[in-house]
């Protein structure tokens, strides 16, 4: 293996401007799918951020007594995953609002009654997505002595449309540059093999094995890729700590979540990915030269 | 005759014919080699001398007929087989086939590299090999700063690094001055004693006269057309 890794980083240094830019294409391609991560992820935190963790708010209609409340909650449970239901009567409803107000207490006690409904507070178990409340939702507002039931279904809702809409767009820019590298590093790879190709012949004629002639090309493209993964992901970082550092504190207090980078687990997944763009590349054009 | 019964043919060659195209480079070819034989084969350009080594280095398929080398048939060797009995061989060319970037201990440490050695027992063998052939001052010299006679002494190190049965030489001196053959063939004549089965292409007469006894295989137009024992000097007087 020593060897394989020697002869590859000799292999890089002897064709360093070939290497230089098939490193630039991946970083560049890591970078742009990483930018799209970067913004789905905080996108996605954003959504569940707001959304509460699977949060909703049952109103409860006029007609709804105390004595309906347990028949009520079977009815909910039924539903399933539901993890807490909280009564909140119209009169702690009132009181909260009071507190919540308190500034603008003399308005509130010109009230003659309480306009406040009756409500129940539910959390989910398993809360996944915003479709999962969605639905749930839906089924709550089903039930006869339900008015209402507030779950950010309306500017949420558009929001999660217009995301979803930038998901396909990502995921198809991220399709697109992955391509771009692998042509980049497949024809890096065959152009490093046509420029080494006596070396192969006199390497056949005595008696190398196709494993170790290959080899040093697989180990140039896991190179390639790893490096080319690393360098893009660091860009990202710098550029992000760049513009993060004045900018999280005042956006996260009117997005009431801060901004963060990439978990570890997605920079695993990315510096694996692109050290597989690296071998994939190679693997290709390989199995099309030697074929 | 007995002593030839009891002498293994490493080397069998049973109509064996090249064709490039429709024309035909070598016809009905049928010979045996025994271990450790001197081989000459010689003939004019474009007899077909080339071709058959490079049909028996296995660098070429043959068009038709057999071939056993060691009692291992090439027509149904396997081609993950086919480094394991490179190995065995040793080549060496009119142009060195030298790798330009690499350095002249490189070059013929890739025989062992490629075979799987340890790197202890490759520093150990190269050094001993370049010593012989004189040339172990300059292990780091890139192939295209040594003259000719100096490049085919690293090609002729590389050819016996890994102590072959067999050695092809196509035009081993062709490209060199009298003293650099002479040089060169010495070498091949040493390692021929120490019992490896060496075959040269040449079309150098005088080639012959400069070895030990061996076979002079005359190739023309593709076919086999004497096959006569080499004399030296005084017995061809």
């Amino acid at each position: 293996m020593a060897h394989f890794v020697k002869k590859a980083l000799a292999d890089i240094r002897s064709n360093r401007f070939l290497n230089l830019i098939t490193m630039i294409t991946i970083s560049l391609s890591i970078l742009v799918v990483s930018v799209f991560l970067l913004f789905f992820e905080n996108a996605s935190r954003a959504i569940e951020s707001w959304n509460q963790g699977g949060r909703a708010m049952i109103y409860l209609n006029k007609e709804f007594s105390l004595e309906m409340l347990p028949e009520l909650k079977v009815k909910i449970n039924a539903l399933g995953d539901i993890d807490k239901i909280v009564y909140i009567s119209k009169a702690q409803a009132l009181d909260k609002l009071k507190k919540n107000m308190s500034s603008q207490s003399a308005f509130l006690k010109t009230l003659k009654e309480n306009p406040l409904p009756d409500a129940l507070e539910i959390r989910m178990k398993s809360y996944h997505s915003f479709e999962e409340v969605q639905k749930v939702a839906q089924s709550i507002k089903a039930i006869e002595i339900v008015e209402d039931v507030e779950y950010g279904q309306g500017w949420l809702g558009r929001f999660l449309q217009i995301f979803n809409l930038f998901k396909i767009t990502g995921y198809a820019m991220c399709i697109l540059f992955f391509l771009i590298a692998l042509f980049i590093t497949a024809n890096t790879v065959r152009l490093a093999f046509y420029s080494r190709k006596l070396e192969i012949e006199i390497m056949r004629l005595v008696g190398a094995s196709e494993t170790f002639i290959k080899a040093p090309f697989y180990v140039e493209g896991l190179l390639q890729g790893f490096l080319g993964g690393f360098i893009g992901l660091a860009i990202l970082l710098i550029a992000y700590l760049a513009i993060s550092s004045g900018m999280t504190q005042s956006l996260a207090s009117y997005l009431y979540f801060d901004i963060r980078f990439l978990s570890v687990k997605t920079i695993g997944l990315i510096i694996a990915g692109s050290t597989f763009l690296g071998w994939f590349g190679c693997y290709l054009s390989l199995k099309q030269i030697l074929k | 005759m007995n002593d030839k019964r009891n002498k293994k043919l490493i080397i069998r060659l049973f109509n064996v014919s090249k064709r490039f195209g429709g024309k035909l480079a070598l016809k009905d070819i049928t010979l045996d080699v025994e271990q450790g034989e001197l081989i000459f084969i010689s003939g004019p350009s474009g007899a077909g001398k080339s071709t058959l080594l490079k049909i028996l280095y296995l660098a070429q398929k043959a068009s038709e007929g057999q071939i056993l080398i060691d009692g291992m048939n090439l027509a149904r060797i396997s081609s993950s087989k086919l480094p394991f009995l490179r190995r065995r061989f040793g080549m060496i060319f009119q142009d060195f086939k030298l790798i330009p970037n690499r350095t002249v201990y490189e070059n013929v440490a890739l025989v062992l590299e490629a075979a799987g050695k340890k790197p202890s027992f490759i520093r150990k063998k190269v050094m001993q090999v370049l010593r012989s052939t004189g040339m172990e001052k300059k292990i780091n010299a890139l192939p295209p700063t040594l003259s000719g006679g100096e490049q085919q002494r690293i090609a002729v190190a590389r050819a016996v690094v890994g102590d072959p049965s067999i050695i092809f030489a196509d035009e081993p001196t062709g490209s060199l001055d009298s003293k650099s053959a002479q040089a060169i063939l010495d070498f091949l004549m040493e390692y021929h004693k120490k019992g490896a089965t060496v075959l040269i292409v040449s079309h150098n007469l005088h080639l012959l006269e400069r070895t030990v006894r061996g076979r002079n295989i005359e190739i023309s137009e593709g076919t086999i057309k004497r096959i006569a024992p080499v004399l030296q000097g005084k017995e061809r007087k």
